[in-house]
């Protein structure tokens, strides 16, 4: 490849995938990294200078739940000490507010507090636990530390009746942020597909309450959605494109171009603890893959959107058309189109929302637990 | 919305500016980042909860006396309109 490789600008560091949630969507792989193989604090202060040499400005904590790591502090401060500016993505537990001082006073930016929905019901459902008192606690420090808070609801058929409910819960909450992400399908979630995705309608629905709410409280909180990219007309440009902005190394260290990328077959994952950041962003053969426009099918390479979707997302067009190479099926000028327009068929047959009841939960495939 | 000369921008938690040892200087703020060239680095280093908005554009436009001061006023009034509604700036 000829052209010249860009600077990411932000790294997602997955320090565990251990997690007291169980999420029907968690967008982990189904196979768990185990806590024996977890990178030491020592390590990640590594990749964090190496990143920012790299040009990176910004580190995603998450995991599994970034919390489970009793080094956290020592993680944050030497992100800090890097010069990278520090995210936190949870699920608010395990935390009490003497654990969260520790944090902002080691430089922790921003918390991103995730949500299942705006009652304890859908929080039981979805993440398997009763955890939904606990987030409302964490937000109130969060701001009373002087820290951002975002509040990311995820959504999906089963909890869009509550939408309006999330609103008026944010609003009373009060962050700089709030995300309302759909659901996308990988990981867990593709498993638990048939049961999160919402018909059409739903979606309208969806969009035109939070369209109205990001109107209504411009100015006070800043409101951003992302939608469920079956419903588009042409493919997210996922992560930026490959191995364009953004890179995500697991808990043992693996450095992949996206949360997803580990269930695609013949990827060659490189390891920080063999070789240094810089070298396996810019030549490992991973990150080499599927870079710029030369590994495109001609329908892609002749498009006029290839510089805008880069083709689409690798992993999907794997999960759904088995291989990830091709044009990701999502576009509508895809052969593969019709296996997306096959699903949503059946999802729109129905636009009523799953009972949340115990006999339900049977049904679910929820997020397990690495050993 | 159009902020008031007499209050004073402050960066809103979670948005700081990077270090001045690093390359480029940029606005760091959740799940984003602006990088500031020579007005705009002039108006975000400035925004500190101690300069109202009225100073502000005063120290820009000596800094920037060929500009029209007209053309400043507007322009920074317009940019911290912006970065207030994107949660980067309280007025105080």
């Amino acid at each position: 490849m000829n052209a010249v490789i860009p600077n990411p600008l932000a790294l997602i560091a997955e320090l565990t995938h251990r997690c007291p949630l169980h999420c029907v969507y968690c967008s982990n792989p189904l196979e768990l990294t185990a806590r024996g193989r977890e990178l030491s604090a020592e390590t990640w202060a590594r990749v964090f200078r190496e990143a920012a040499e790299l040009g990176v400005l910004q580190v995603d904590f998450t995991g599994g739940e970034p919390l489970a790591r009793p080094d956290l502090v020592e993680i944050i401060r030497s992100a800090r000490a890097a010069g990278l500016y520090a995210s936190l993505i949870s699920s608010g537990l395990p935390l009490d507010e003497k654990r969260l001082a520790e944090l902002v006073a080691v430089g922790l930016d921003h918390f991103q507090l995730s949500f299942q929905g705006a009652e304890q019901n859908t929080a039981r459902e979805f993440s398997g636990s009763n955890t939904h008192a606990q987030k409302l606690r964490v937000a109130g420090w969060v701001k009373r530390h002087h820290v951002a808070l975002t509040l990311n609801f995820v959504v999906h058929r089963g909890n869009l009746h509550q939408l309006e409910d999330m609103i008026a819960l944010t609003e009373k909450i009060e962050p700089g942020r709030v995300e309302f992400a759909h659901v996308q399908y990988y990981g867990w979630a593709f498993a638990n597909r048939a049961r999160l995705l919402p018909s059409r309608a739903q979606l309208e629905e969806s969009l035109e309450i939070l369209k109205s709410a990001e109107e209504r409280l411009r100015g006070r909180i800043r409101v951003e959605f992302v939608v469920p990219d079956y419903f588009a007309k042409y493919p997210k440009p996922c992560m930026g494109g490959w191995g364009r902005k953004v890179l995500l190394i697991k808990p043992d260290g693996e450095v992949l171009p996206c949360h997803a990328a580990s269930v695609l077959p013949g990827m060659a994952l490189e390891n920080v603890e063999q070789r240094p950041l810089g070298q396996i962003w810019s030549d490992s053969a991973a990150f080499q893959k599927y870079r710029g426009v030369e590994w495109m099918p001609e329908l892609c390479r002749t498009c006029q959107r290839r510089e805008q979707d880069f083709g689409g997302c690798r992993c999907q067009a794997f999960l759904l058309a088995q291989d990830a190479a091709a044009t990701d099926p999502v576009c509508s000028l895809s052969p593969g189109r019709k296996i997306v327009d096959d699903i949503l068929r059946e999802a729109n047959a129905d636009s009523s929302a799953p009972a949340l009841e115990a006999a339900s939960v049977r049904d679910w495939i929820y997020r397990a637990n690495p050993s | 919305m159009t902020p008031d000369p007499s209050k004073r921008p402050r960066l809103a938690p979670g948005c700081r500016l990077n270090e001045k040892s690093q390359p480029s200087r940029v606005l760091l703020m959740p799940e984003r980042a602006l990088r500031l060239n020579g007005p705009s680095l002039e108006i975000v280093e400035r925004c500190d909860g101690t300069h109202t908005v009225g100073e502000i554009i005063a120290d820009v436009q000596r800094l920037y006396s060929k500009a029209e001061p007209q053309k400043v006023e507007q322009d920074i009034l317009e940019y911290l309109g912006r970065l207030h509604d994107q949660r980067a700036l309280d007025f105080e």
